[in-house]
């Protein structure tokens, strides 16, 4: 059986409107203007992936920023962020250390990237 | 007191600047009005910043941060913070008020301004109705949240998609805030693809162009705005208003340069940008004060902005040593499809210059062509150019005559 899903291609200002289809495991991308076209459709339609960037709270009541150290699954978006509701950054936390290891087994790192 | 070079602002292109000019051995001075160095940047947390200058991606507080530790580090920069600059004078005195070091005085050999720009506000754009509380620009909604970790409101609408709001809209989600609505003036958005894609496509945020906020309603809180479509003539079709219940209205309808302080001291401005005009160096009409960042004209990547106050940041110390010379002047003209270029005035000589521009309009499949003395001396084709990305193109500078159009066939 089919699938299908419609988006904007993000590689560069043309954002061509294309289409991925997948046909008994083939994959196929319409609409797009060239080959970073076809493999960005292709990669969000299987395995599309976001660099979460967001607050938590420090022990002084303020706030500090943090990243994902790379991409996670799209859809584990919202649980990252409930577990980010439930940790608190220690005092003098610095840029680059790690609040989370290997969060939600996502093999990537809740990093400390400002605040404070 | 005397420095070499003093700079007016502490967020990129202030670092940059004095970086460079410490890099070739003047004393500095930094006036930076807020606790810290690092400007906005410090309250844009999303990634994306850095792909150019750092070959890595990284969060506005992480750009921020390796030059505030590089500024740190050089021994010749002298950096006040919470230094309000009060004036500027033609002659290169800088008048500052901290509440630490009172009321500071300085004589500069070149200066730098490096003030960056500011977001149009409600009164700018004249929306009407009430004035309750809950209407923001974006920006201050951003630093409120991510900088000071106050929650803005509950139910969110926001007019204009330019990349911070967009940006934003993403953000008030991730905070439990409910983004009902993005409303567009114009048929398309200034924002990148990539953010009306993550920012709202991945959380079914609605947008909706050609519409524009009729009034806002609220006795002590924001409690509803009305919207409309709009016409050719960019005015509201009444008989299309319709209504939504929000909280929190963000604003994000475009950036002005913060040229304030500069007014009436006699630097010519350039009207497209409004920001002075400058040369190839960055130096304004007014000899021995330069400009770079979003002060001289609002840029949309921060790397951009790194690059050019590296360039008036040393050519200013070139200046207040008394070396900074050029061949002759040629002036820089748009020709058709070309809104404004930055550097204004470019220099005969050896080596090459980059000549930065925005497109007046989106343009598909055009070639962009600079022509000098009746020659071609540039000339690309190009699948796509839009008023919302920055071009570049590097220019010979021996093959410059008296001047130079650039324009699209």
């Amino acid at each position: 059986m089919a699938k299908a899903m419609e988006t904007i291609c993000i590689m560069c200002p043309m954002g061509c409107p294309i289409t991925v289809t997948e046909t008994d495991g083939v994959f196929s991308v319409k609409g797009n203007s060239c080959k970073r076209g076809e493999v960005y459709g292709i990669g969000e339609f299987t395995a599309p992936v976001r660099t979460v960037t967001a607050l938590v709270r420090t022990k002084n009541g303020g706030v500090a920023s943090v990243k994902t150290s790379s991409p996670v699954p799209k859809d584990m978006i919202f649980d990252i962020l409930d577990g980010l509701k439930k940790i608190t950054a220690p005092k003098n936390s610095r840029i680059g250390d790690v609040l989370v290891k290997n969060v939600l087994g996502t093999g990537s790192d809740i990093v400390v990237t400002g605040g404070n | 007191m005397y420095f070499n070079v003093a700079v007016i602002g502490g967020g990129p292109a202030g670092m940059a600047a004095a970086l460079a000019a410490e890099k070739k051995g003047c004393s500095v001075v930094v006036f930076e009005r807020d606790k810290r160095l690092g400007g906005i940047l410090n309250q844009c947390i999303h990634n994306g910043f850095g792909l150019h200058y750092f070959k890595e991606e990284l969060t506005g507080p992480e750009y921020a941060a390796r030059f505030a530790e590089r500024v740190k580090n050089a021994p010749g920069i002298t950096v006040y913070d919470e230094a309000m600059v009060l004036s500027v004078t033609p002659e290169r005195t800088v008048t500052a008020l901290s509440p630490y070091a009172g009321l500071i005085t300085v004589e500069a050999g070149a200066t730098v301004l490096a003030m960056g720009c500011r977001e149009r506000t409600a009164g700018a754009i004249a929306l009407t109705g009430t004035r309750p509380v809950g209407i923001y620009t974006a920006g201050t909604a951003q630093r409120l949240i991510n900088v000071d970790g106050y929650s803005v409101g509950k139910e969110a609408v926001i007019l204009g998609s330019g990349d911070i709001g967009l940006i934003m809209a993403r953000r008030m989600t991730f905070e439990g805030v409910r983004v009902k609505l993005v409303l567009e003036l114009m048929p398309y958005s200034s924002g990148l693809k990539r953010n009306i894609v993550q920012c709202l496509d991945d959380f079914e945020i609605p947008i909706l162009y050609g519409h524009t906020i009729t009034r806002v309603e609220g006795a002590e809180r924001l409690r509803r705005i009305y919207y409309a479509e709009v016409g050719e003539d960019i005015r509201p079709k009444p008989e299309t208003e319709k209504y939504v219940d929000c909280d929190t209205l963000l604003l994000s309808v475009g950036l002005i340069p913060e040229n304030d302080l500069i007014n009436g001291i006699g630097i010519k401005m350039n009207p497209l940008t409004s920001g002075a005009v400058a040369d190839e160096y960055r130096q304004t009409s007014v000899p021995g004060i330069f400009a770079a960042g979003n002060v001289l004209h609002v840029h949309d990547l921060v790397d951009n902005v790194s690059a050019e106050a590296e360039l008036a940041g040393s050519a200013a110390a070139d200046y207040a040593k008394g070396v900074l010379s050029h061949g002759e002047a040629c002036a820089v003209k748009v020709g058709a499809g070309v809104r404004y270029t930055v550097p204004q005035t470019v220099y005969r000589g050896t080596g090459k210059v980059d000549v930065y521009f925005r497109t007046d309009g989106v343009y598909k499949n055009k070639t962009l062509k600079a022509e000098s003395g009746g020659e071609t001396v540039f000339s690309k084709h190009r699948l796509i150019l839009t008023p919302g990305e920055m071009e570049r193109i590097e220019i010979d500078k021996s093959k410059l005559k008296d001047s130079l159009t650039l324009r699209l066939e």
